[in-house]
Protein backbone atom coordinates (compact mmCIF):
# COMPACT_ATOMS: atom_id res chain seq x y z
CA UNK A 1 0.00 0.00 0.00
CA UNK A 2 2.76 2.61 0.68
CA UNK A 3 4.64 3.59 -2.58
CA UNK A 4 7.14 5.68 -1.95
CA UNK A 5 6.65 9.42 -2.47
CA UNK A 6 9.27 10.10 -5.53
CA UNK A 7 8.15 7.38 -6.99
CA UNK A 8 4.14 8.57 -6.56
CA UNK A 9 5.66 12.02 -7.75
CA UNK A 10 6.44 10.42 -11.07
CA UNK A 11 3.05 8.86 -11.71
CA UNK A 12 1.43 12.33 -12.09
CA UNK A 13 4.29 13.96 -13.61
CA UNK A 14 2.96 13.85 -16.58
CA UNK A 15 -0.06 16.70 -15.52
CA UNK A 16 0.47 19.41 -13.55
CA UNK A 17 0.69 19.20 -9.89
CA UNK A 18 -1.13 21.64 -8.35
CA UNK A 19 -1.12 20.73 -4.57
CA UNK A 20 1.61 18.98 -2.68
CA UNK A 21 1.67 17.63 0.78
CA UNK A 22 5.02 16.31 1.96
CA UNK A 23 4.39 14.69 5.26
CA UNK A 24 2.41 17.47 6.90
CA UNK A 25 2.26 17.68 10.86
CA UNK A 26 -0.72 19.92 12.02
CA UNK A 27 -0.42 20.63 15.99
CA UNK A 28 -2.97 22.50 17.61
CA UNK A 29 -3.33 23.43 21.38
CA UNK A 30 -6.83 22.99 22.96
CA UNK A 31 -8.47 26.00 24.42
CA UNK A 32 -9.81 24.46 27.84
CA UNK A 33 -7.47 22.01 28.70
CA UNK A 34 -4.22 23.76 27.59
CA UNK A 35 -2.68 20.62 26.03
CA UNK A 36 -1.41 19.97 22.75
CA UNK A 37 -3.12 17.73 20.42
CA UNK A 38 -1.48 16.32 16.72
CA UNK A 39 -4.22 16.96 14.21
CA UNK A 40 -2.66 15.33 11.38
CA UNK A 41 0.81 13.81 11.28
CA UNK A 42 2.79 12.89 7.90
CA UNK A 43 0.32 13.38 5.43
CA UNK A 44 1.87 13.16 1.87
CA UNK A 45 -0.76 14.02 -1.02
CA UNK A 46 -0.61 15.36 -4.23
CA UNK A 47 -3.41 17.04 -6.18
CA UNK A 48 -3.62 17.12 -9.82
CA UNK A 49 -4.36 20.53 -12.01
CA UNK A 50 -8.28 19.99 -12.87
CA UNK A 51 -8.62 17.16 -10.34
CA UNK A 52 -11.33 16.39 -7.97
CA UNK A 53 -10.27 14.57 -4.86
CA UNK A 54 -12.27 13.69 -1.78
CA UNK A 55 -11.26 13.32 1.31
CA UNK A 56 -13.31 10.46 4.13
CA UNK A 57 -11.97 9.80 7.53
CA UNK A 58 -13.32 8.84 10.76
CA UNK A 59 -14.29 11.77 13.14
CA UNK A 60 -12.24 13.68 14.42
CA UNK A 61 -9.20 12.76 11.91
CA UNK A 62 -8.36 15.98 10.94
CA UNK A 63 -9.64 16.15 7.36
CA UNK A 64 -11.16 19.66 8.44
CA UNK A 65 -7.80 20.50 10.35
CA UNK A 66 -5.65 20.01 7.04
CA UNK A 67 -8.31 21.75 4.97
CA UNK A 68 -7.93 24.56 6.99
CA UNK A 69 -4.25 24.79 6.38
CA UNK A 70 -4.59 24.44 2.68
CA UNK A 71 -6.57 27.38 3.11
CA UNK A 72 -3.32 29.12 5.14
CA UNK A 73 -6.25 29.69 8.14
CA UNK A 74 -4.20 27.64 10.15
CA UNK A 75 0.06 26.99 10.08
CA UNK A 76 1.63 23.72 9.76
CA UNK A 77 4.01 22.66 12.38
CA UNK A 78 5.88 20.04 10.63
CA UNK A 79 6.63 18.91 6.84
CA UNK A 80 5.40 21.25 3.53
CA UNK A 81 2.39 22.27 1.61
CA UNK A 82 3.11 23.66 -1.50
CA UNK A 83 0.20 25.08 -4.21
CA UNK A 84 1.64 25.43 -7.16
CA UNK A 85 5.74 24.94 -5.78
CA UNK A 86 4.97 27.66 -3.02
CA UNK A 87 4.33 27.20 0.37
CA UNK A 88 1.72 27.94 1.59
CA UNK A 89 1.54 30.60 4.40
CA UNK A 90 -1.27 32.65 4.82
CA UNK A 91 -5.18 32.36 2.66
CA UNK A 92 -4.69 34.29 -0.65
CA UNK A 93 -6.95 34.42 -3.63
CA UNK A 94 -5.98 31.35 -5.41
CA UNK A 95 -7.65 29.16 -2.83
CA UNK A 96 -11.89 29.29 -1.90
CA UNK A 97 -13.69 27.65 1.00
CA UNK A 98 -16.75 26.65 0.86
CA UNK A 99 -18.15 25.90 4.36
CA UNK A 100 -19.92 23.57 5.90
CA UNK A 101 -22.37 26.27 7.38
CA UNK A 102 -23.35 28.76 4.87
CA UNK A 103 -21.79 31.50 7.02
CA UNK A 104 -23.71 34.37 4.51
CA UNK A 105 -23.57 38.01 5.66
CA UNK A 106 -27.00 38.20 6.71
CA UNK A 107 -26.95 42.20 6.10
CA UNK A 108 -25.76 41.40 2.34
CA UNK A 109 -28.47 40.15 -0.18
CA UNK A 110 -27.40 37.35 -2.54
CA UNK A 111 -25.46 39.21 -4.91
CA UNK A 112 -23.57 41.15 -1.92
CA UNK A 113 -22.24 37.64 -0.65
CA UNK A 114 -21.50 36.35 -4.06
CA UNK A 115 -19.01 39.55 -4.80
CA UNK A 116 -17.81 39.41 -0.89
CA UNK A 117 -14.95 37.68 -1.83
CA UNK A 118 -14.00 39.83 -4.61
CA UNK A 119 -14.21 41.90 -2.90
CA UNK A 120 -11.96 41.43 -0.29
CA UNK A 121 -9.36 40.95 -2.20
CA UNK A 122 -9.56 44.27 -3.81
CA UNK A 123 -10.57 43.14 -7.31
CA UNK A 124 -14.22 44.40 -7.49
CA UNK A 125 -14.61 46.16 -10.61
CA UNK A 126 -17.43 47.24 -12.75
CA UNK A 127 -17.45 43.81 -14.14
CA UNK A 128 -17.58 41.74 -11.01
CA UNK A 129 -21.63 42.31 -10.45
CA UNK A 130 -21.63 40.30 -14.39
CA UNK A 131 -19.44 37.39 -13.00
CA UNK A 132 -21.45 37.31 -9.97
CA UNK A 133 -24.99 37.19 -12.05
CA UNK A 134 -23.57 34.10 -13.94
CA UNK A 135 -22.37 32.30 -10.88
CA UNK A 136 -25.87 33.51 -9.42
CA UNK A 137 -27.21 31.49 -12.40
CA UNK A 138 -25.05 28.73 -12.57
CA UNK A 139 -25.77 27.26 -9.06
CA UNK A 140 -30.08 27.59 -9.90
CA UNK A 141 -30.23 30.88 -8.13
CA UNK A 142 -31.33 33.11 -10.78
CA UNK A 143 -34.20 35.44 -9.80
CA UNK A 144 -33.29 35.54 -6.44
CA UNK A 145 -29.61 38.14 -6.38
CA UNK A 146 -31.76 40.63 -4.33
CA UNK A 147 -33.30 38.05 -1.94
CA UNK A 148 -31.63 38.16 1.86
CA UNK A 149 -30.39 34.90 3.42
CA UNK A 150 -32.83 34.74 5.38
CA UNK A 151 -35.12 34.50 2.58
CA UNK A 152 -33.40 31.13 1.37
CA UNK A 153 -33.24 27.69 2.44
CA UNK A 154 -30.70 25.69 3.80
CA UNK A 155 -29.86 24.25 1.04
CA UNK A 156 -29.95 27.63 -1.53
CA UNK A 157 -27.53 29.40 0.90
CA UNK A 158 -24.74 26.47 0.16
CA UNK A 159 -25.82 27.32 -3.30
CA UNK A 160 -24.90 31.02 -2.50
CA UNK A 161 -21.85 29.91 -0.54
CA UNK A 162 -20.37 27.76 -3.46
CA UNK A 163 -21.34 30.84 -5.94
CA UNK A 164 -19.20 33.09 -3.12
CA UNK A 165 -16.25 30.49 -3.66
CA UNK A 166 -16.32 30.43 -7.40
CA UNK A 167 -16.42 33.97 -7.90
CA UNK A 168 -12.98 34.78 -7.16
CA UNK A 169 -12.14 32.14 -9.64
CA UNK A 170 -9.65 30.30 -7.51
CA UNK A 171 -6.71 27.56 -8.76
CA UNK A 172 -8.49 25.17 -5.81
CA UNK A 173 -11.86 24.87 -4.66
CA UNK A 174 -11.66 23.40 -0.88
CA UNK A 175 -15.36 22.34 0.31
CA UNK A 176 -15.57 20.92 3.59
CA UNK A 177 -18.78 18.76 4.49
CA UNK A 178 -21.11 21.63 3.06
CA UNK A 179 -23.95 19.32 2.43
CA UNK A 180 -23.19 17.76 5.87
CA UNK A 181 -26.37 20.38 7.23
CA UNK A 182 -28.69 19.77 4.79
CA UNK A 183 -31.00 16.83 4.74
CA UNK A 184 -31.13 13.73 2.51
CA UNK A 185 -32.74 14.20 -0.41
CA UNK A 186 -31.75 17.66 -0.64
CA UNK A 187 -28.10 16.23 -0.30
CA UNK A 188 -28.31 14.32 -3.61
CA UNK A 189 -29.94 17.09 -5.51
CA UNK A 190 -26.88 19.27 -4.57
CA UNK A 191 -24.11 16.44 -5.42
CA UNK A 192 -25.65 16.11 -8.39
CA UNK A 193 -25.76 19.79 -8.94
CA UNK A 194 -21.98 20.21 -7.43
CA UNK A 195 -21.15 17.68 -10.41
CA UNK A 196 -22.67 19.45 -12.93
CA UNK A 197 -21.21 22.80 -11.59
CA UNK A 198 -17.48 21.37 -11.90
CA UNK A 199 -17.60 19.91 -15.15
CA UNK A 200 -18.81 23.73 -16.36
CA UNK A 201 -16.00 25.46 -14.36
CA UNK A 202 -13.62 21.75 -13.71
CA UNK A 203 -11.73 23.58 -10.61
CA UNK A 204 -8.90 21.66 -8.86
CA UNK A 205 -11.22 20.76 -5.71
CA UNK A 206 -10.81 19.06 -2.72
CA UNK A 207 -13.96 17.97 -0.76
CA UNK A 208 -14.50 16.78 2.62
CA UNK A 209 -16.93 14.78 3.42
CA UNK A 210 -18.04 12.01 6.22
CA UNK A 211 -20.29 10.38 3.61
CA UNK A 212 -18.67 7.70 1.36
CA UNK A 213 -20.73 7.66 -1.36
CA UNK A 214 -20.81 11.18 -1.81
CA UNK A 215 -17.49 11.31 -1.98
CA UNK A 216 -17.16 8.07 -4.50
CA UNK A 217 -19.82 10.31 -6.58
CA UNK A 218 -18.29 13.28 -6.49
CA UNK A 219 -14.66 12.53 -6.91
CA UNK A 220 -11.70 11.02 -9.21
CA UNK A 221 -9.49 10.37 -7.06
CA UNK A 222 -10.60 9.14 -2.54
CA UNK A 223 -8.45 10.06 -0.07
CA UNK A 224 -8.72 7.70 3.17
CA UNK A 225 -7.59 9.07 6.83
CA UNK A 226 -6.69 7.56 9.75
CA UNK A 227 -8.18 8.28 13.12
CA UNK A 228 -6.23 10.59 14.91
CA UNK A 229 -3.69 11.50 14.27
CA UNK A 230 -4.73 11.55 10.55
CA UNK A 231 -2.02 9.98 7.53
CA UNK A 232 -3.09 8.89 3.88
CA UNK A 233 -4.39 5.07 4.63
CA UNK A 234 -5.78 5.34 1.36
CA UNK A 235 -5.62 6.17 -2.13
CA UNK A 236 -7.84 5.04 -4.29
CA UNK A 237 -8.81 6.40 -7.89
CA UNK A 238 -12.73 6.49 -9.16
CA UNK A 239 -12.77 4.99 -12.38
CA UNK A 240 -16.67 5.94 -13.48
CA UNK A 241 -17.48 7.81 -16.58
CA UNK A 242 -18.51 11.14 -16.27
CA UNK A 243 -21.10 13.30 -16.33
CA UNK A 244 -22.82 11.37 -13.65
CA UNK A 245 -26.10 11.08 -12.69
CA UNK A 246 -27.31 10.10 -9.14
CA UNK A 247 -28.24 6.23 -10.57
CA UNK A 248 -24.52 5.62 -10.62
CA UNK A 249 -25.33 5.35 -6.95
CA UNK A 250 -26.78 1.86 -7.97
CA UNK A 251 -24.54 0.20 -9.97
CA UNK A 252 -21.98 -2.72 -9.07
CA UNK A 253 -18.46 -0.80 -9.58
CA UNK A 254 -19.84 1.80 -7.31
CA UNK A 255 -20.65 0.10 -4.97
CA UNK A 256 -17.69 -1.98 -4.81
CA UNK A 257 -15.79 1.33 -4.65
CA UNK A 258 -18.11 2.35 -1.73
CA UNK A 259 -17.42 -1.22 0.05
CA UNK A 260 -13.70 -0.80 -0.42
CA UNK A 261 -13.66 2.29 1.21
CA UNK A 262 -16.22 1.41 3.97
CA UNK A 263 -14.05 -1.65 5.25
CA UNK A 264 -11.16 0.67 5.45
CA UNK A 265 -12.78 3.49 7.41
CA UNK A 266 -14.22 1.25 10.16
CA UNK A 267 -10.79 -0.60 10.50
CA UNK A 268 -9.72 2.93 11.13
CA UNK A 269 -12.76 3.42 13.53
CA UNK A 270 -12.28 -0.07 15.18
CA UNK A 271 -8.37 0.98 15.95
CA UNK A 272 -9.41 4.15 17.10
CA UNK A 273 -12.25 2.94 19.70
CA UNK A 274 -9.15 0.24 20.71
CA UNK A 275 -6.91 3.09 21.75
CA UNK A 276 -9.57 4.94 23.27
CA UNK A 277 -10.59 1.97 25.52
CA UNK A 278 -7.00 1.26 26.41
CA UNK A 279 -5.77 4.78 27.31
CA UNK A 280 -8.76 4.91 29.86
CA UNK A 281 -8.46 1.44 31.32
CA UNK B 1 -39.73 9.50 -8.21
CA UNK B 2 -40.70 13.39 -6.97
CA UNK B 3 -38.80 13.17 -4.00
CA UNK B 4 -38.73 17.07 -3.58
CA UNK B 5 -42.04 16.99 -3.78
CA UNK B 6 -44.85 18.42 -6.56
CA UNK B 7 -42.92 20.32 -9.32
CA UNK B 8 -40.15 19.62 -9.10
CA UNK B 9 -37.71 17.53 -11.58
CA UNK B 10 -36.53 13.63 -11.34
CA UNK B 11 -33.18 14.17 -8.71
CA UNK B 12 -32.15 10.83 -10.61
CA UNK B 13 -32.21 12.40 -14.17
CA UNK B 14 -29.64 14.29 -15.79
CA UNK B 15 -31.19 17.87 -15.76
CA UNK B 16 -30.30 19.86 -12.78
CA UNK B 17 -33.51 22.15 -10.99
CA UNK B 18 -32.70 24.34 -7.48
CA UNK B 19 -34.33 21.72 -5.00
CA UNK B 20 -36.40 24.55 -3.16
CA UNK B 21 -39.82 24.36 -3.06
CA UNK B 22 -42.23 26.38 -5.39
CA UNK B 23 -43.91 28.57 -2.92
CA UNK B 24 -40.40 30.04 -2.76
CA UNK B 25 -39.78 30.92 -6.18
CA UNK B 26 -40.59 34.20 -7.39
CA UNK B 27 -40.96 37.25 -4.81
CA UNK B 28 -41.58 36.40 -1.18
CA UNK B 29 -39.93 39.21 -0.13
CA UNK B 30 -42.70 41.14 -1.50
CA UNK B 31 -45.78 39.25 -0.49
CA UNK B 32 -44.52 39.33 3.65
CA UNK B 33 -43.86 43.61 3.58
CA UNK B 34 -47.68 43.64 2.00
CA UNK B 35 -48.53 41.69 4.92
CA UNK B 36 -46.88 43.25 7.65
CA UNK B 37 -48.10 46.96 6.38
CA UNK B 38 -51.62 45.95 7.02
CA UNK B 39 -50.63 44.76 10.32
CA UNK B 40 -48.87 47.55 11.25
CA UNK B 41 -52.15 49.64 9.97
CA UNK B 42 -54.15 47.91 12.39
CA UNK B 43 -51.55 47.79 15.31
CA UNK B 44 -51.67 51.62 14.97
CA UNK B 45 -55.50 51.53 14.60
CA UNK B 46 -56.20 50.04 17.80
CA UNK B 47 -53.78 52.11 19.59
CA UNK B 48 -55.03 55.12 18.26
CA UNK B 49 -58.43 53.73 19.67
CA UNK B 50 -57.07 53.36 22.70
CA UNK B 51 -55.84 56.12 23.42
CA UNK B 52 -58.61 58.46 22.27
CA UNK B 53 -60.67 56.15 24.72
CA UNK B 54 -58.50 57.30 27.53
CA UNK B 55 -58.56 60.83 27.25
CA UNK B 56 -62.53 60.26 26.79
CA UNK B 57 -62.57 58.63 30.56
CA UNK B 58 -60.61 60.96 31.81
CA UNK B 59 -62.41 64.22 30.37
CA UNK B 60 -65.23 62.54 31.83
CA UNK B 61 -64.04 62.38 35.14
CA UNK B 62 -64.22 66.62 34.62
CA UNK B 63 -67.51 66.31 33.25
CA UNK B 64 -68.21 64.84 36.62
CA UNK B 65 -66.58 67.61 38.27
CA UNK B 66 -68.43 70.30 36.75
CA UNK B 67 -71.84 68.90 37.25
CA UNK B 68 -71.57 67.42 40.19
CA UNK B 69 -69.22 69.12 42.28
CA UNK B 70 -70.70 67.92 45.55
CA UNK B 71 -70.09 64.26 44.24
CA UNK B 72 -72.39 61.25 43.16
CA UNK B 73 -74.18 58.37 44.13
CA UNK B 74 -73.01 55.68 41.62
CA UNK B 75 -74.93 52.45 43.52
CA UNK B 76 -73.16 52.03 47.08
CA UNK B 77 -70.58 54.20 45.54
CA UNK B 78 -70.38 57.94 46.32
CA UNK B 79 -67.56 59.17 43.83
CA UNK B 80 -65.92 62.94 44.26
CA UNK B 81 -64.89 64.05 41.27
CA UNK B 82 -61.00 65.37 42.37
CA UNK B 83 -60.10 68.76 42.01
CA UNK B 84 -58.06 70.38 39.30
CA UNK B 85 -55.39 70.94 41.35
CA UNK B 86 -55.33 67.06 42.17
CA UNK B 87 -56.19 65.53 38.16
CA UNK B 88 -57.10 68.47 36.06
CA UNK B 89 -58.61 66.64 32.68
CA UNK B 90 -57.13 66.99 29.42
CA UNK B 91 -58.58 70.12 28.16
CA UNK B 92 -57.21 71.88 31.51
CA UNK B 93 -53.89 71.02 30.27
CA UNK B 94 -54.39 71.78 26.78
CA UNK B 95 -55.15 74.92 28.33
CA UNK B 96 -52.33 75.81 30.18
CA UNK B 97 -50.27 74.44 27.89
CA UNK B 98 -51.21 77.12 25.68
CA UNK B 99 -50.78 80.06 28.07
CA UNK B 100 -46.90 78.21 28.71
CA UNK B 101 -46.45 78.44 25.34
CA UNK B 102 -47.12 82.63 25.19
CA UNK B 103 -45.05 82.72 27.95
CA UNK B 104 -41.92 84.26 26.83
CA UNK B 105 -40.09 81.65 29.07
CA UNK B 106 -40.60 78.55 27.64
CA UNK B 107 -38.50 79.23 24.27
CA UNK B 108 -35.60 79.72 26.88
CA UNK B 109 -36.90 76.61 28.58
CA UNK B 110 -37.62 74.01 25.31
CA UNK B 111 -34.16 75.62 24.04
CA UNK B 112 -32.11 75.22 27.24
CA UNK B 113 -33.21 71.50 27.88
CA UNK B 114 -32.94 70.54 24.11
CA UNK B 115 -29.71 71.73 24.22
CA UNK B 116 -29.35 69.97 27.31
CA UNK B 117 -30.54 66.95 25.85
CA UNK B 118 -29.26 66.86 22.42
CA UNK B 119 -25.69 67.96 23.51
CA UNK B 120 -25.17 65.03 26.07
CA UNK B 121 -26.84 62.60 23.98
CA UNK B 122 -25.02 62.75 20.81
CA UNK B 123 -21.64 63.26 22.63
CA UNK B 124 -22.40 60.24 24.57
CA UNK B 125 -22.80 58.26 20.90
CA UNK B 126 -19.98 59.75 19.38
CA UNK B 127 -18.02 58.73 22.42
CA UNK B 128 -19.35 55.12 23.02
CA UNK B 129 -19.97 53.97 19.68
CA UNK B 130 -16.39 53.97 19.03
CA UNK B 131 -15.30 52.98 22.19
CA UNK B 132 -17.39 49.76 22.70
CA UNK B 133 -16.50 48.63 19.03
CA UNK B 134 -13.05 49.13 20.05
CA UNK B 135 -13.52 47.20 24.09
CA UNK B 136 -15.67 44.55 21.77
CA UNK B 137 -12.60 44.21 19.48
CA UNK B 138 -9.49 44.56 21.71
CA UNK B 139 -9.83 42.40 24.80
CA UNK B 140 -6.67 44.26 26.46
CA UNK B 141 -8.48 47.71 26.17
CA UNK B 142 -11.25 46.21 27.45
CA UNK B 143 -9.57 44.67 30.52
CA UNK B 144 -8.08 48.29 31.04
CA UNK B 145 -11.80 50.07 30.69
CA UNK B 146 -13.94 47.04 31.98
CA UNK B 147 -13.67 48.23 35.59
CA UNK B 148 -14.62 51.73 35.16
CA UNK B 149 -17.45 51.12 32.77
CA UNK B 150 -19.10 48.43 35.14
CA UNK B 151 -18.72 50.88 38.11
CA UNK B 152 -20.51 53.75 36.84
CA UNK B 153 -22.64 51.70 35.40
CA UNK B 154 -23.69 49.84 38.82
CA UNK B 155 -23.59 53.82 40.18
CA UNK B 156 -27.44 55.87 39.67
CA UNK B 157 -25.02 58.47 37.65
CA UNK B 158 -27.67 61.20 39.51
CA UNK B 159 -25.74 60.72 42.56
CA UNK B 160 -22.64 62.87 40.61
CA UNK B 161 -24.97 65.70 40.15
CA UNK B 162 -23.77 67.24 43.40
CA UNK B 163 -20.01 67.06 41.87
CA UNK B 164 -21.04 67.60 38.50
CA UNK B 165 -22.55 71.06 40.11
CA UNK B 166 -19.51 72.31 41.85
CA UNK B 167 -17.37 71.26 38.51
CA UNK B 168 -19.73 73.04 35.45
CA UNK B 169 -22.19 75.67 37.70
CA UNK B 170 -25.59 75.61 37.47
CA UNK B 171 -25.70 76.63 33.63
CA UNK B 172 -26.57 74.22 30.27
CA UNK B 173 -23.06 72.14 31.00
CA UNK B 174 -23.73 70.41 34.06
CA UNK B 175 -27.01 69.14 32.69
CA UNK B 176 -25.00 68.37 29.23
CA UNK B 177 -22.98 66.38 31.96
CA UNK B 178 -25.10 64.69 33.71
CA UNK B 179 -27.39 63.29 30.11
CA UNK B 180 -24.08 62.30 28.85
CA UNK B 181 -23.35 60.15 31.62
CA UNK B 182 -26.93 59.07 31.74
CA UNK B 183 -26.62 57.48 28.30
CA UNK B 184 -22.89 56.71 27.88
CA UNK B 185 -23.30 53.62 29.73
CA UNK B 186 -25.97 52.01 27.85
CA UNK B 187 -24.12 52.74 24.85
CA UNK B 188 -21.02 51.27 25.41
CA UNK B 189 -21.97 48.38 27.20
CA UNK B 190 -24.43 47.10 24.22
CA UNK B 191 -22.40 48.11 21.40
CA UNK B 192 -19.26 46.01 23.41
CA UNK B 193 -21.52 43.13 23.44
CA UNK B 194 -22.20 43.29 19.66
CA UNK B 195 -18.82 43.14 19.14
CA UNK B 196 -18.45 40.32 21.21
CA UNK B 197 -21.45 38.23 20.04
CA UNK B 198 -20.02 37.69 16.32
CA UNK B 199 -20.65 35.04 14.53
CA UNK B 200 -17.20 33.28 14.32
CA UNK B 201 -18.08 31.45 11.16
CA UNK B 202 -18.55 35.04 9.25
CA UNK B 203 -15.02 36.23 10.82
CA UNK B 204 -13.49 32.81 9.48
CA UNK B 205 -15.06 33.29 5.93
CA UNK B 206 -13.57 36.99 6.11
CA UNK B 207 -10.57 35.65 6.86
CA UNK B 208 -10.70 32.53 4.23
CA UNK B 209 -11.34 35.52 1.40
CA UNK B 210 -8.04 37.37 2.69
CA UNK B 211 -9.77 40.30 4.69
CA UNK B 212 -7.29 42.58 6.17
CA UNK B 213 -8.08 43.81 10.11
CA UNK B 214 -10.27 47.05 8.63
CA UNK B 215 -12.19 45.07 5.99
CA UNK B 216 -13.02 42.26 8.41
CA UNK B 217 -14.38 45.42 10.73
CA UNK B 218 -16.14 47.49 8.09
CA UNK B 219 -17.67 44.63 6.67
CA UNK B 220 -18.44 42.29 9.42
CA UNK B 221 -18.07 43.65 13.11
CA UNK B 222 -19.40 47.20 11.99
CA UNK B 223 -22.85 45.67 10.54
CA UNK B 224 -22.67 43.02 12.75
CA UNK B 225 -22.96 45.16 15.68
CA UNK B 226 -25.61 47.42 14.59
CA UNK B 227 -28.07 45.96 16.24
CA UNK B 228 -26.75 46.00 19.53
CA UNK B 229 -25.86 49.39 19.02
CA UNK B 230 -29.28 50.18 18.16
CA UNK B 231 -30.39 48.66 21.83
CA UNK B 232 -27.85 51.18 23.26
CA UNK B 233 -29.27 54.13 21.45
CA UNK B 234 -33.20 53.49 22.78
CA UNK B 235 -31.91 52.55 26.31
CA UNK B 236 -29.89 55.79 26.16
CA UNK B 237 -33.08 57.67 25.34
CA UNK B 238 -34.49 57.45 29.32
CA UNK B 239 -31.46 58.00 31.31
CA UNK B 240 -31.09 60.88 29.27
CA UNK B 241 -34.27 62.12 29.55
CA UNK B 242 -33.96 61.64 33.60
CA UNK B 243 -30.93 63.35 33.44
CA UNK B 244 -32.28 66.79 31.91
CA UNK B 245 -35.22 66.53 34.54
CA UNK B 246 -33.62 65.83 37.40
CA UNK B 247 -30.28 68.05 37.09
CA UNK B 248 -32.84 70.87 36.41
CA UNK B 249 -34.72 70.00 39.34
CA UNK B 250 -31.83 69.94 41.94
CA UNK B 251 -30.47 73.74 40.08
CA UNK B 252 -31.14 75.30 36.96
CA UNK B 253 -32.37 78.80 35.80
CA UNK B 254 -34.19 77.46 32.91
CA UNK B 255 -35.40 74.54 31.44
CA UNK B 256 -38.29 72.18 30.91
CA UNK B 257 -37.91 70.01 34.08
CA UNK B 258 -36.92 73.28 36.38
CA UNK B 259 -40.86 74.94 34.97
CA UNK B 260 -42.23 71.69 36.06
CA UNK B 261 -40.27 71.41 39.21
CA UNK B 262 -41.15 75.22 39.91
CA UNK B 263 -44.76 74.38 38.97
CA UNK B 264 -45.14 71.81 41.29
CA UNK B 265 -43.91 73.48 44.05
CA UNK B 266 -46.83 76.11 43.75
CA UNK B 267 -49.55 73.89 43.29
CA UNK B 268 -49.66 74.62 38.84
CA UNK B 269 -50.44 70.91 38.61
CA UNK B 270 -51.73 71.30 34.97
CA UNK B 271 -48.56 73.17 34.04
CA UNK B 272 -46.84 70.08 35.42
CA UNK B 273 -48.67 67.57 33.02
CA UNK B 274 -48.17 70.76 30.32
CA UNK B 275 -44.09 69.78 31.13
CA UNK B 276 -44.67 66.13 31.08
CA UNK B 277 -46.38 66.14 27.69
CA UNK B 278 -43.10 67.90 26.43
CA UNK B 279 -40.93 65.25 27.85
CA UNK B 280 -42.71 62.72 26.58
CA UNK B 281 -42.89 64.14 23.69
CA UNK B 282 -39.06 64.47 23.13
CA UNK B 283 -38.69 60.69 24.17
CA UNK B 284 -41.36 59.80 21.39
CA UNK B 285 -39.57 61.38 18.54
CA UNK B 286 -36.40 60.62 19.56
CA UNK B 287 -37.45 56.90 19.62
CA UNK B 288 -39.35 57.01 16.27
CA UNK B 289 -36.16 58.48 14.71
CA UNK B 290 -34.48 55.23 16.23
CA UNK B 291 -37.30 52.74 14.82
CA UNK B 292 -36.94 54.88 11.68
CA UNK B 293 -32.73 54.47 11.51
CA UNK B 294 -33.66 50.45 12.65
CA UNK B 295 -35.96 50.03 9.49
CA UNK B 296 -32.58 51.39 7.23
CA UNK B 297 -30.49 49.36 8.70
CA UNK B 298 -32.30 45.83 9.60
CA UNK B 299 -34.34 45.61 6.62
CA UNK B 300 -32.36 41.98 6.22
CA UNK B 301 -33.71 41.11 9.57
CA UNK B 302 -36.65 38.46 8.99
CA UNK B 303 -39.47 40.32 10.71
CA UNK B 304 -42.27 38.81 12.83
CA UNK B 305 -45.53 39.44 11.64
Amino acid sequence: MIIPLDQRRADVETVTVKLEARRVGIRYRRQRTGDELVAVDGVDLIVSQGEFVSIVGPSGCGKTTFLNAVDGLIPIASGSLLLDDRDITAPGPDRAMVFQQPSLLPWRTVMGNVIYGIEMQHRAGRESREIAKRLIDLVGLGGFAESWPSELSGGMQQRVNLARALATDPELLLLDEPFAALDAQTRETMQQELTRIWGETRKTAIFITHDIAEAVYLADRVIVFTARPGRVKLDIKIELPRPRDLRLKREVEFVAYERTIWETIREEVIRSETLRTRAVA
Amino acid sequence: MALQGMGQADPYGPVATPAEPEWLAGKPADARTGESRFHSYESKLIGLAAVIIFLAVWQGVGVIRAVWPEGISLGPLFFVAPTQLFLPTPVEIGQAFGTYARDPKFVKDVLTSGQELSYGYLLAAALAIPLGLLMGWYARFRYALDPFVTFLYATPRIVLLPLLIIWFGIGVESKVAVVFLGAFFAMIINTTAGVRNLDVNLIKVARSFGASDLQLFRTVALPGSVPFILTGLRLGIGHALTGVVVGEAVAAQFGVGQMMFVAGATFQSSKVFAGLVLIAGAGMLMTFTLQWLERRFDAWRPRPN
